[in-house]
This record gives structure tokens, sequence and C-alpha cells, in this order.
């Protein structure tokens, strides 16, 4: 009955905070309110036991990934009302997408699967399901995890790659120099006789 | 506890489910607990700035606050009295919501992650298996408040002010994750109270030690402290994403600054000096929760240390420091504990 109402309270929060993201014309108001629908979710993670992912949509997904997304939307200074012109020829394809989720909801919520097993996991009760996970994630999922991880870093290296560059003329520090300098390099004492000083 | 405590617990538990049935109750107790944890918190989070400048002020050879009630006793009563009276500005062209919002979501987080804290064996108000990562997905979304302050303000000082300390924040959140890791490792569990137990044959602080200096370091950079307050920086951004705000909004940002040092301290005392067990065994008559509070403040007095100690750091060196120096170190020294985990097993 209580879990009930705190289920309905955060979905109730998570559908608003959603639909906040797609109606609200300031984009920074949209992106808090993506951070708020993942909030909630976390929630709705920790109603179903599943407090580890529960911290882990938390530290990654709110504490990193929205965080830049905040920091690239607050920098750019997009005019919304030009972007807004175009978006009825979008419109068809938009139906699409739109259309494709709901077949997979319907999908899930009907529960065929596609090798038809019609089995629903089971929650692990037995252990704390932080060690659920890694029993799970270190043996039978080990080749997917890896490569997940291969992945993620080509796309980190990617990205250094494709913004690095080196410039002429940059001034940079450089802590070595500034260690090694020692004080006959920078001082000279002159010993300048009365009347001879320039 | 003592028989009759235990007795009055029982009494005030069965008043409460007669009167107001088992599921408000049980709300109602809920709360009660919550009021009973902060209020003290509070209570340190006005005391620590009259800690603060006195402790400077010895270290600066002069006496801080000494008018306002015996030895200044007060001091921190008529600042909170000086920040309730003042006007409340509101910028004309800032966001109104985002801005009323920011202090409040500061403060919030800081307050939230002391559900976790374990005193002494039993005394948590949440034991929940993964406290470590509570506290980590809490203190990362302390980082909003001040993002949304500095948009929030409309004032380009106010936004790269808000933008440094969000930079800065993330980055040195992540090494000091890093340093978290080790003390899982060791103690194989990620709840705090197993975590100090672990610690019975030998404080963490010691095989990890550099995780400890490493810890500490990324918590002043994370808390905005002084040699970090890169923020407020007065010289260069007027006081940062804080520089629209008057009165208690400003205060409520001040608040949580103060209360996410003394959560950290208290972090670092459980993760690293043992939590509320003695050094020696045979001083264990001393209750857990007086060795903790003991450790902490300990912590929190090297914070205002290093406050009249060092000069602030340059941007770029903050930065290098983060990502150059902590993050290789940290990163290394998992390895170093996972194989130490390996050949000696656990603690």
């Amino acid at each position: 009955m209580a879990a009930d109402l705190v289920f309905y309270f955060f979905s109730a929060i998570t559908v608003g905070a959603a639909l906040g993201v797609i109606v609200s014309r300031n984009q920074v108001h949209s992106v808090l309110f993506l951070i708020l629908a993942f909030f909630n979710t976390a929630g709705l993670f920790v109603l179903l036991e599943a407090e580890f992912l529960a911290a882990l949509l938390v530290i990654v997904y709110m504490g990193a990934v929205a965080v830049l997304f905040l920091f690239v939307v607050m920098m750019l200074n997009v005019d919304y009302e030009d972007l807004r012109k175009g978006a009825i020829q979008h419109l068809p394809m938009g139906i699409f997408v739109g259309l494709v989720l709901l077949a997979e909801f319907a999908f899930i919520l009907s529960g065929i699967h596609v090798d038809g097993h019609q089995v629903h996991a089971q929650a692990a009760a037995q252990v704390s399901n932080t060690m659920a996970i890694g029993q799970v994630l270190y043996t039978k999922f080990l080749l997917p995890f890896e490569i997940a991880s291969m992945i993620l870093l080509v796309a980190l290296i990617g990205a250094v790659v494709l913004t690095h560059r080196k410039r002429k003329g940059v001034k940079r520090q450089v802590i070595a120099d500034q260690i090694a300098r020692k004080r006959e390099d920078a001082v000279e004492l002159v010993k300048v006789a009365p009347g001879q000083g320039a | 506890m003592p028989d009759y405590l235990k007795e009055l617990l029982v009494t005030i538990h069965g008043l409460g489910e007669g009167f107001l049935g088992i599921t408000l109750w049980t709300l109602v107790w809920t709360v009660i607990k919550i009021v009973i944890l902060l209020a003290p918190v509070l209570f340190m989070v006005t005391y620590i700035t009259l800690a603060e400048r006195k402790i400077i002020g010895f270290m600066q050879v002069r006496y801080g606050p000494n008018r306002v009630g015996f030895w200044g006793i007060l001091q921190p009563l008529a600042d909170a009295v000086k920040l309730l009276f003042k006007e409340l500005l509101l910028p004309e062209k800032a966001d109104k919501a985002i801005f009323l919002l920011a202090p409040a979501l500061t403060l919030v987080p800081a307050l939230v992650a002391w559900a976790v804290i374990p005193f002494s064996p039993g005394i948590v108000l949440a034991d929940i298996n993964i406290g470590i990562l509570y506290i980590l997905a809490i203190s990362s979304m302390g980082v909003y408040g001040i993002i949304m302050a500095g948009w929030g303000s409309n004032n380009r000082f106010s936004f790269l002010g808000g933008l440094r300390s969000a930079a800065q924040m993330v980055s040195y959140e992540v090494s000091m994750g890093f340093t978290l890791i080790p003390v899982v490792l060791l103690s194989g569990s990620l709840n705090l109270t197993d975590v100090v137990n672990a610690q019975k044959g030998m404080w963490f602080a010691i095989p990890l030690l550099p995780m400890f200096v490493i810890y500490f370091i990324s918590v002043v950079a994370e808390t905005n402290r002084s040699p970090f307050d890169l923020p407020e920086a007065e010289a260069e951004l007027v006081a940062g994403f804080i520089t629209e705000y008057s009165a208690m909004s400003s205060g409520l940002f001040f608040m949580g600054e103060y209360a996410n040092m003394i959560l950290v301290s208290f972090m670092g005392s459980i993760l690293f000096l043992g939590g509320w067990l003695p050094p020696v065994p045979f001083l264990s008559f001393i209750p857990g929760i007086i060795w903790l509070g003991l450790k902490a403040s300990m912590l929190l007095f090297v914070f205002l240390w290093i406050r009249a100690t060092f000069p602030r750091y340059r941007y770029d060196q903050l930065m290098r420091l983060g990502w150059k120096v902590f993050l290789p170190i940290s990163l290394a020294w998992i390895f170093i504990t996972g194989l130490g985990v390996l050949l000696f097993g656990k603690a």
C-alpha cells in the first residue's frame, strides 16, 4: 500500500519531468527536467530493490553525463525559434520512431520475448544485489563487459584525437622547466662603480 | 543502551502506534529520527563558523570574534539573525525559479548524505548495503546547485564561477571516488558499518596512507575550500556564483559548504581512521561516538589550518593536480591493493 503510493509518486514526477523535457522552451530547463527524470527513475529502481543500479544511475547519469550536457547547452547560444521553423518536415520520421518505441514497450509488457521463453527475471534475494551483479558480470557476461569497455575507451581516445591540435605561439607552463630554473639563471648581481651606472 | 531507556522507547512506540496506527507512526518516527540526526549537524554547521574564525584568528595572532557573548560564543547566532533580516534581492533578469532553487539544492544533498553515517555500532539512520555508493551519488548532486546558481543569476561572473566550480567538483570527484575503491576492496563491503568493523585490526589509513592523503586533498577541492576556493576567487570573479545572492540565500550556500566539510570529515574518519573504534583496545570504555567526533574534529581542524596556511591555487594547476597527479596515483593504488588482497586476503 505504502510502496504503491511511493511508486505512483516517483512515476508521476518522472512522467511529468519527461514531458517537461520536450515541451519547455528553454533548453537549460529541458536538461534540468531530464535530470529530475533520472533521479526519480533511480527512486523507481530502489523500489524494485535494485539499489546498486539506482546508485549507478545517479552517479553516472546525474553526476557525470548530465553535468557535461548542461555545460554544453549552457555555453551554446542557440536560437530556438530558428530551430522550430523546420520542425514540421521531420514529423513523419518522429512519428515512425515513436511507433517503433511503442511497439517495443508493448512487446515487453506482453511478455513476448524473442526466444519465446516467457520467463521473468528472478530477483536475486539471497545475496545483496551488488554481489549478484558482480558475480555474473565477471563470469557469464565477461566478454560483453570487456567489449563495452573497449568501445568506451575507443570513443574516449577518439574524442581526444579529434579535439587535440597543436597550435603555434601558445604559451604553456612547463613545470619541469620552472623547477629546474635556478637563481643564477634569472638574477645577476652587478657591482657598479659610483658615477658609472647608466 | 541502558534498560530504562529501552523501556522508555518501547513505551513511546506503543503510545505512537496506539494513536496513529502503524503506517503513520513509522513515518512520524522516521521524521523524529531525522530531526534527532540533523539538529546536531546544523548545530555543528553554526559553530564551525565560529571555530574557523577563532582558530584562524589565533594562527594569525589575533583574537577573532570576542564581542558577542562570552568569548564570542553567541557570534554565530548574531550572524544568523543578521542574514535572516537582510533583504532578499532578486535580480531583474535572473531565471527566478532556478535562482531560488539553487541554494536549496546545495544544502539538501549535504544534509541528506548524513542518513548513512554510522556514529556507533547500530546508531545509523539507514544502514543500507550501498552506503559508500549512496554518499558518492548524493555528493555528485551538489554540483547542480552551483551550476544552477551560476546560470540562473544571468551574470557573466556568476556563470564563469559556476562553470569553474562545476568542472572542479566533477574532476576531483573522480579521484575521490577512486580513493574509496581500495577501502571497498580491503573491507569487501559497501556498507559503512562493515567498513568500520573491518578496521578492527588496523585502520585503513596505515596500509592506504597515500589514498588517505589524496582523499583529503580531493575533498578539500570538492568542498571548494581554500586553497582550492577558485569559484569564489573574489579578486577575479567577485565571489563567483554567489555574486547575486543576498541574505539567507547566500547563507544557505555557506551552510551547504560547511555541512559538506563536516560530512567529508566524518566520512574520512569512518573510511580511513577506524570510525568509532578507539586507537588502542583498552580505551574502549569511552563511547564510540566520542572517538568518531574527535577524529572528525581533527580533520576539520586540518581544513581550517590549511586555509590559514596556503595561498590559492591557480586554475590550471588545480586541474593538473587532479587529472595528472591524483588520478594516475589512485588508479595505480587500486591495482596494488587488489594484488595485496589477492596475496594476503582481506582485512
